[in-house]
């Protein structure tokens, strides 16, 4: 026996890649106030639990949402036989305002073109489904979200060709980047079928620039290929720049009507900015008809609850409730992302400036003993095991450059986001102290060895210089 | 020259999204449009088209709706929402323990407790027909097969081969012997795959089954199972009726045949179950994997990423299945009032002069009325069909939707409305079948 197929028996479902053994450690010794505090802080889980104390008291308000009522009358028969694939009406209607609140208006959504996931990992799925066959390749650029190795290729075949972003620009987008990954999957014999864009980007935490979203929008045009735009962490841009959504951008140019919009998709879901990943809300926006229905029809393989519909459709109607708890949310991600930068800052590690998302891109070059991933992973593993804190190396995410970690800060509290701090500034003093008597003891050597002691310093200090960034890996 | 017209759509998107193979196309969904268009209400259109052609079972909602309104706290977290966090922030693939204990142990008792099933074997899907399609991607390549027997639930053409690329090679069963499987119809099946140059990786049977509306019997499964040891291919039992037997004692699981060998062999087995039609919950997506197979587990945990069950719906079932008062009194009671629909619907069509299978599981009939084909082929049967479609206004499922290889025979669902609606069909049945008389009569 023991006949699988070779989707099962590959390794494309990631699970042995270091974002999700970091997340296994983290499982076996989990930090807890009270009980554990000495064990691993997880800050490797994107997820948003700052807010989650204004959904009680709102849910509290409304029983009937929950108690499956509607004017005080049980309609749990209605829901419970509510499998229809177009999804729930109300919900729907009720869904694509609040995309539209999030867009701060500028651009409205038809609920005929929405389609109904559970979560955003089908709705991506889905989308390959729908745009590629097995062979094919979208281009994404880096870094980017680990899961969509797995959700974009696993079952589909699709391959990923990455868009290589670095530090020089801020990890923009480039075209010379565009184009050479264009190239390199020309070279791999692979047809591309499309582009593949977190905007707000997941690791980055920052808003693509409308000149990043022109850039795209000419090469899909161009190239007659799909712009994916996964706008999951909309809700979650805190300051400015704000956040232009990719079809703000083709209304702009007057692009809707054309062939291009048809091409151009969204997909959604309210893990991040509800902070509610356990009840499965994804979706995927099309202005294509066909690529609507199809993947409405795929959607039977991953349908919302009708539960779970009914109660988010009370929610997202009150609008004078989700304008509060978006203007809450925002202030307190803003906070907890100005103390998690500014304590590092004092530790000496720099994070790229961000706007967005429930992490921060944290430059921990400096700390590496080389530049190379190989020193990246020995850091992440010291990091894990002896500091105690779970992160996502920037090598799980593809990123070009060794040296950079995502870093999540809207999961914890204040307190252990502090101690989290803590922490790693103890690490970062321990390891400038160990260079330091490390570069102490050399020096008392030298000096021993040479009576002309200004001139050897000097000379001792080129030295010291050149052994610390030149040790062997 | 002919001018060619571009279709740009279809040119952008996948072969998958562009093919046939939802099977949204067959004449079969003409009956839906129809009944959409026009649907019965015994108030506002008794004229209308009566919905017979949908398995959902409505018969036991007041006990579930009893059981909610006499415990609020299942859907609310309790007072002050103390759960509600930990449950919203709960994506873990693994399903809640909760749940998970309280499926097997439904499951279990479904069965008589003549099998145990370990919760940790137990994989969470949003619905079984994700749960299907999962298996498939996990048990076999594209371009490989899985064997099914005829008649089978139209769906699976969808579930079983569109995305994964793994086709389906029939198993042909007929009337001779009330439609069960045969050895020498395994065999067929599987010479049939070898010719097409077809790799076997399974068979996948639904039990009790859907359309037939009967059990598979214990020597048969006992043949299934040795067939597939022999070939050294997968067995999927698709169970979601398991509770809709009308006696409890009727249904055999192939779980029950494992413990019955002591689990040899079971590496092999995997049993696919859901809520939607013994609860009657459809709408909440709840299905489930259970394999003895390590490996198949945690493969199928790991893909269950694309189809989870939102926890806010684990944890209301956890609840209500944990109740061991509520789920004995719903399983016997829903048992009793599915057989009692049965009679009066078999009673009914016995008079109007109408044979059915004899069935004892479902919430349907397997109805036979080759004697009505003016010819028996395909093409009789639809129009047949049509007839009953338009004139009789009743949308009830063709045999050959179901891949029957004998004309004339059709499903017909008789748990998704009031008793009087079922009434009102059976009048209409019968009135139909005595203007025929007459009309032959007359020829």
């Amino acid at each position: 026996m023991g006949l699988l197929s070779r989707r099962a028996t590959c390794n494309t479902h990631g699970q042995d890649s270091s974002y999700f053994l970091g997340w296994q450690e983290y499982k076996k010794n989990p930090y807890n106030e009270v009980n554990n505090p000495n064990g691993i802080i997880q800050m490797g889980l994107a997820e948003n639990q700052l807010c989650l104390d204004l959904l009680e008291p709102w849910l509290m308000k409304n029983p009937d949402a929950l108690g499956l009522k509607r004017d005080g009358i049980f309609i749990f028969k209605e829901l419970a036989l509510f499998q229809d694939y177009n999804g729930f009406p109300a919900f729907k209607r009720a869904l694509v305002d609040f995309m539209g609140e999030i867009r701060g208006n500028k651009v409205s959504f038809d609920p005929n073109h929405v389609v109904l996931t559970a979560g955003a990992t089908s709705a991506n799925e889905t989308l390959m489904f729908c745009l590629a066959d097995q062979g094919d390749a979208f281009l994404l650029p880096t870094p980017y979200y680990p899961g969509f190795d797995r959700d974009l290729r696993w079952r589909t075949g699709v391959e990923i060709v990455p868009i290589h972003c670095t530090s020089s620009n801020g990890f923009k987008v480039t075209l010379p980047a565009i184009e050479q990954a264009y190239r390199q999957a020309q070279k791999r014999k692979l047809r591309v079928k499309g582009v593949l864009i977190t905007n707000p980007s997941n690791p980055l935490g920052t808003t693509m620039a409308r000149d990043e979203l022109y850039l795209l929008i000419n090469f899909i045009e161009d190239k007659q290929i799909h712009l994916i735009s996964d706008e999951i962490y909309a809700g979650t841009v805190f300051t400015s720049p704000s956040f232009v959504s990719v079809m703000e951008v083709l209304k702009d140019r007057n692009l809707d009507q054309t062939q291009v919009w048809e091409r151009v998709h969204i997909v959604y879901s309210l893990s991040k900015d509800l902070g509610l990943p356990g009840f499965r809300v994804g979706a995927i926006y099309s202005n294509d008809p066909v690529v609507v229905s199809a993947a409405i029809k795929m959607s039977s393989f991953g349908l919302v609850s009708s539960q779970t519909q009914y109660l988010l459709s009370a929610m997202l109607f009150d609008k004078k409730f989700t304008k509060e708890y978006m203007s809450e949310n925002h202030k307190r991600l803003q906070k907890q992302q100005k103390d998690l930068v500014s304590g590092l800052e004092k530790a000496g590690i720099r994070c790229l400036d961000s706007n967005a998302g429930l992490f921060c891109w944290v430059d921990m070059r400096h700390l590496l003993k080389s530049n190379t991933f190989e020193a990246e992973m020995e850091l992440w593993q010291k990091i894990v095991y002896h500091v105690k804190i779970n992160i996502s190396p920037g090598s799980s995410c593809h990123c070009i450059e060794p040296g950079w970690f995502r870093v999540c800060f809207a999961n914890m509290l204040e307190s252990t986001l502090k101690l989290a701090i803590q922490r790693l500034k103890s690490f970062v003093s321990s390891i400038a102290m160990k260079s330091q008597s490390h570069q102490e003891l050399k020096s008392l050597r030298r000096k021993a060895r040479n009576n002309w002691v200004s001139r050897l310093s000097l000379q001792s200090f080129y030295d010291r210089e050149q052994d610390t960034t030149t040790e062997p890996h | 020259m002919a001018i060619e017209i571009e279709k740009p759509s279809s040119v952008r998107l996948s072969k998958v999204a562009i093919s046939k193979t939802h099977g949204e196309d067959s004449p079969y969904f003409a009956g839906w449009k129809a009944y959409d268009e026009n649907p019965y209400d015994e108030i506002h259109n008794q004229s209308g088209v009566i919905q017979m052609g949908l398995a959902e079972n409505q018969v036991s909602f007041d006990l579930l709706e009893k059981y909610l309104e006499e415990h609020h706290e299942v859907s609310s977290w309790g007072k002050g929402a103390p759960g509600f966090r930990e449950n919203a922030l709960f994506q873990d693939y693994h399903g809640l323990k909760s749940f998970r204990q309280a499926m097997a142990n439904f499951m279990e008792q479904i069965r008589g407790g003549k099998a145990k099933f370990d919760p940790d074997r137990i994989v969470l899907t949003a619905g079984a027909t994700a749960a299907n399609e999962l298996l498939t991607f996990i048990l076999a390549d594209p371009g490989d097969a899985l064997l099914v027997p005829t008649p089978y639930y139209p769906g699976f053409d969808r579930d079983l081969r569109w995305r994964t690329g793994v086709k389906i090679v029939p198993i042909h069963c007929n009337s001779s012997n009330n439609f069960q499987i045969t050895p020498e119809a395994l065999e067929a099946a599987y010479q049939s795959a070898e010719s097409m140059d077809l790799k076997v990786r399974g068979i996948l049977i639904t039990n009790p089954s859907n359309p037939l509306g009967s059990t598979i019997q214990s020597s048969v499964l006992n043949d299934i199972l040795d067939f597939a040891v022999h070939k050294n291919i997968h067995l999927v039992s698709d169970e979601i009726y398991s509770g809709s037997t009308f006696s409890p004692s009727e249904f055999v699981s192939i779980a029950e045949i494992l413990r019955n060998r002591n689990y040899k062999d079971a590496e092999r087995v995997h049993i696919v179950y859901s809520l939607s039609k013994d609860l009657g919950l459809p709408g909440f997506r709840v299905g489930t994997i259970y394999s003895y197979n390590d490996d198949v587990v945690t493969t199928a945990r790991r893909m269950s990423s694309f189809t989870l069950i939102s926890s806010q719906t684990q944890h209301l079932l956890a609840c209500m299945l944990s109740n061991h008062e509520f789920t004995q009194n719903y399983i016997k009671t829903n048992r009793e009032r599915l057989n009692k629909r049965y009679d009066m619907i078999i009673q009914g069509l016995k008079k109007a002069g109408i044979e059915c299978l004899k069935g004892n599981a479902g919430l349907f009939c397997w109805m036979n009325l080759s004697p009505l084909l003016n010819e028996p082929t395909r093409q009789g049967e639809l129009e047949l069909w049509n007839i009953i479609l338009n004139q009789v206004k009743l949308n009830i499922s063709p045999g050959s939707s179901c891949h029957c290889s004998e004309p004339g025979w059709f499903r017909v669902c008789f748990a998704n409305m009031s008793e009087q609606t079922l009434r009102v069909a059976l009048q209409r049945i019968h009135k139909f079948m005595e203007q025929r008389k007459v009309c032959s009569v007359n020829q």
